[in-house]
C-alpha cells in the first residue's frame, strides 16, 4: 500500500450502501483509504478486504506466557520455601493449576489489550491519522482518501457520484 | 454469504411492504443519532434527588470508615468474631459481593459469545455493577484480617526471610482469582467504553467534560483500523472472561469445600456457588435497571423483552440453586453422618432458622412466581422479587458460613455468633460504597452502550431494493422488521 499522507479528501456519507459503494470505487482506482463508522459494520470490512487482525497473536502469546509464569512461580516458590506437611508432595500440580489458570487469563487479557493498542495505534496523541468529523461517532460514515492535491478533483467526483453528502478537502 | 437484511417475502408482499425498518429489540429507536442523544441525556446536570442519594451513600461509607477505624484501633475483637466463628459477617459479605459481580460478565462476555442481541442495551450497566461489586468485595478480606497493613503478606513478594505464600492454600487461590477477576473485568469494562467515550467527547458541550473525555477516549476516531482490531480484541477478551467468571466463584467456594467443616465439605459447591452468584447478580441488575429505566425514561432501550429474558435467567438459576439446596439435604441424610445431619438440621430448626428459611423462600420459591407471565411482565413485581432474592442470597452465604462454624463437631465448642454494631455498620457501608460508585458512573460515563446498540439497529440505506420497489406505491405501511436479529441469526 502506498504511503499515507495526511492531505486528502474526506467524503461524509449518511448511508451505509453509499459508503461501501465509494470504498469499492476508490479502491478500484488504488487510493489508500481511512474509513470512519459509528459502529463496526461487516459490510465496510468486506468492502475494504482488510487482512485479519494481528490481535489474536498477542492473545495467544500472552496466554502461554501466563501459563508458564504461573507454573514457574508456584513451583519455584514452593521449592524455595518447602512447607512439608504430612509428607505430601511439594510440587502439587492440582493445587497449582488454579494459579496457572488465573495467570493464563490475566496475562492473556492484558496482552490482548496491548495488542489492541499496538495494532489499533492507540492511544493516539496529537493530530489524527486523517481528517475527522464529530458526526462519525453519531450517525454518519466517512471515507478519507489519502491523496495529494493534484488528485483532489478526481476523488471528489467519485465521492459525489457515490452519494456523499459533503466533501471536505485537507490540503495539509 | 452476506447476511440479508430482511426475511424472504413474496413479490406481492414486498410491493405493499414497509418503508421503515426497525430492530425488534428497539422498535422505538429510529436511527443512530437518537442513540447518541438518549445516551448523552444520562450524562447531564444532576438533580436534587441524585445529590441526596449520593450524599446518603457517602454518609454510609463514612459510618463504615468510623467503625473500621475503631476496629483497627481496638483490634478485631471489636467485631463479633470469636472462636469457633472466625468467619462471620465480613466473609459473608465478601462472598455476597463477589457473587453480585458475576452477572455483569455473564451478560457482557458469555451472552456476547452466544450472540444474544438483547445484551447490548443492558450490558454496560451490568458490567459497571460487576466492577464496583468486585471492588467492594475486595475490601472485605482486608477488613477481615484485622491488621490490614499486613495485606501484602498474601502476595508473592520476595522478602528478606525468603518466605513465600503457600500455593496449596485455597486462600491464596482466592487472592489470585479475585485480583485477576477485578483486573480483567475492569479492563474489559474500559475497553468497551472507549468508542462510547469518544462519542461523548464529540457531542458534549461542557469544556471540562470534553477535556476528560478526550483523555479517556485515547484519541479514538472509529476508523476501520481501530474497529477491526477492537472487535477482535473484544472477542478474545470475552473468550478469556468466560472461563474466568465461572472459575472465580468456584475458587471462592473451595475456600469452604477444601476444609472438613460439616456443611462445607462437599463436591457440589463450585457449580452451586456459580449458579447462586448469577442468581444474585441478575437480581441486582434488575433492582438497578428498573429504577434507572424509570428515572431516565429509557423505555426504548430497556424494553419489556429485556426484562423478560432476565426473568428467565433468574428462573433458571433459581431452579439450579433450589436443586442444590435439595441435594445438600439429601447428601446429609443419605451419608448418615451425624455431624453433617446435625448441621443441616440446625440450619432450619436451630438458632439460625430465620436465615435458613429466608434463603429457601427467597431464592428457591419466590422466583418461581416468574413462571406466571403476568408477574414476569410487571416490572414492579419483578423489582420486589429481585430485592427479595438479594436478601435471600446474603442469607444463603450467612447460613453456609456461620451455622457450620458455630455448630461443628464438638458440643462444648458450640457458640452462637452475633453480628456486632461495627460489623453491621461496615455491612451497610459496603452498600453505600457500591452505590456511590454506581451513581457517579451513571452521571459521568455513558451507561448505554452507544456503539453496540447501533450494531443491532438496521443500518441506514439509501438505495434499498425494497424501498425502491415501493417508491411508486401510494400505500405505505410502516412495519417493524426483525432486521438486527436476523443478521445475528445468520452470522
Amino acid at each position: 500500500m502506498s504511503r499515507r499522507g495526511r492531505s486528502g479528501v474526506l467524503g461524509v456519507f449518511a448511508h451505509l450502501d453509499t459508503t461501501t459503494d465509494a470504498i469499492r470505487r476508490l479502491r478500484r482506482d488504488g487510493y489508500p483509504l481511512t474509513v470512519y463508522s459509528p459502529t463496526p459494520r461487516h459490510e465496510i470490512e468486506e468492502s475494504l478486504e482488510a487482512p485479519e487482525s494481528a490481535v489474536r497473536i498477542f492473545t495467544l502469546m500472552g496466554a502461554f506466557t501466563g501459563s508458564a509464569a504461573g507454573a514457574a512461580l508456584a513451583v519455584w516458590a514452593s521449592l524455595d520455601w518447602p512447607l512439608i506437611v504430612g509428607g505430601k508432595v511439594i510440587v502439587a500440580l492440582p493445587a497449582f493449576s488454579i494459579i496457572i489458570f488465573e495467570l493464563t487469563i490475566l496475562l492473556g487479557a492484558l496482552s490482548t489489550v496491548a495488542g489492541l493498542f499496538l495494532t489499533g495505534r492507540l492511544p493516539r496523541i496529537g493530530r489524527p491519522e486523517a481528517l475527522y468529523h464529530p458526526s462519525f461517532s453519531g450517525g454518519q460514515f466517512g471515507v478519507f482518501a489519502h491523496v495529494g492535491s493534484d488528485r483532489f478533483d478526481a476523488v471528489r467526483t467519485i465521492m459525489t457520484d457515490s452519494g456523499s453528502e459533503e466533501v471536505l478537502l485537507d490540503q495539509a | 454469504m452476506k447476511p440479508k437484511l430482511r426475511p424472504q417475502r413474496t413479490e406481492a408482499q414486498e410491493a405493499k411492504m414497509a418503508t421503515e425498518i426497525r430492530s425488534v429489540f428497539h422498535p422505538e429507536v429510529r436511527n443512530y443519532e437518537q442513540v447518541n442523544r438518549d445516551a448523552m441525556r444520562l450524562i447531564s446536570r444532576p438533580g436534587k434527588g441524585y445529590l441526596a442519594l449520593l450524599g446518603l451513600s457517602i454518609a454510609m461509607v463514612g459510618m463504615a470508615a468510623i467503625a473500621f477505624g475503631y476496629q483497627v484501633f481496638y483490634g478485631i475483637g471489636w467485631a463479633g468474631l470469636t472462636n469457633p466463628s472466625g468467619w462471620g459477617t465480613f466473609i459473608t459479605t465478601f462472598v455476597f459481593w463477589v457473587g453480585i459481580g458475576h452477572a455483569g460478565t455473564l451478560i457482557s462476555a458469555i451472552l456476547f459469545l452466544f450472540r444474544a442481541p438483547w445484551r447490548q442495551a443492558i450490558y454496560r450497566l451490568a458490567e459497571a455493577m460487576t466492577v464496583f461489586a468486585v471492588l467492594t468485595a475486595a475490601l472485605f478480606p482486608i477488613i477481615h484480617i484485622g491488621r490490614p497493613w499486613f495485606f501484602y503478606w498474601l502476595l508473592p513478594l520476595p522478602s528478606e526471610r525468603g518466605l513465600w505464600p503457600n500455593f496449596r492454600s485455597p486462600l491464596i487461590w482466592d487472592v489470585f482469582a479475585v485480583t485477576t477477576y477485578l483486573t480483567v473485568s475492569t479492563v474489559f469494562f474500559y475497553i468497551g467504553l472507549i468508542p462510547d467515550i469518544a462519542a461523548a467527547r464529540d457531542s458534549t458541550k461542557e469544556p471540562w467534560r470534553k477535556k476528560v473525555f478526550t483523555v479517556l477516549a485515547l484519541g479514538w476516531r472509529g476508523s476501520d483500523r481501530e474497529w477491526k482490531n477492537f472487535t477482535r480484541a473484544y472477542l478474545f477478551l470475552a473468550a478469556l472472561a468466560t472461563p474466568l467468571v465461572l472459575s472465580v466463584h468456584s475458587v471462592v467456594s473451595w475456600d469452604f469445600a477444601v476444609s472438613i467443616v460439616p456443611g462445607w465439605h462437599t463436591t457440589i459447591f463450585a457449580p452451586y456457588f456459580v449458579a447462586g452468584a448469577i442468581l444474585s447478580g441478575i437480581a441486582l441488575v434488575v433492582s438497578i435497571a428498573v429504577p434507572v429505566r424509570k428515572v431516565f425514561r429509557l423505555e426504548a432501550y430497556l424494553t419489556d423483552l429485556h426484562f423478560d429474558r432476565m426473568a428467565k435467567l433468574l428462573m433458571l438459576t433459581s431452579l439450579i440453586v433450589g436443586f442444590a439446596y435439595g441435594t445438600e439435604y439429601f447428601m446429609a441424610w443419605y451419608s448418615a453422618e451425624l455431624f453433617e445431619r446435625d448441621v443441616f438440621f440446625d440450619r432450619v430448626f436451630g438458632q439460625y432458622w430465620w436465615g435458613g428459611w429466608s434463603m429457601i423462600t427467597f431464592n428457591a420459591l419466590v422466583p418461581q412466581l416468574l413462571w406466571i407471565p403476568k408477574i414476569r411482565r410487571n416490572l414492579n413485581a419483578f423489582f420486589v422479587i429481585s430485592i427479595l432474592v438479594n436478601i435471600g442470597m446474603w442469607y444463603e452465604r450467612f447460613v453456609i458460613i456461620v451455622p457450620s462454624l458455630a455448630h461443628s463437631y464438638e458440643p462444648w465448642r458450640f457458640l452462637n455468633y452475633h453480628m456486632s454494631y461495627s460489623e453491621a455498620a461496615i455491612l451497610i457501608g459496603s452498600f453505600g460504597w457500591f452505590f456511590m460508585w454506581m451513581l457517579l458512573f451513571l452521571r459521568f460515563l455513558p451507561a448505554l452502550s452507544i456503539a453496540e446498540i447501533k450494531e443491532i439497529l438496521p443500518p441506514p440505506f439509501k438505495h434499498h431494493p425494497v424501498e425502491a420497489l415501493v417508491e411508486d406505491q401510494e400505500e405505505r405501511v410502516v412495519e417493524t422488521l426483525p432486521t438486527g436479529y436476523e443478521e445475528f441469526e445468520r452470522r
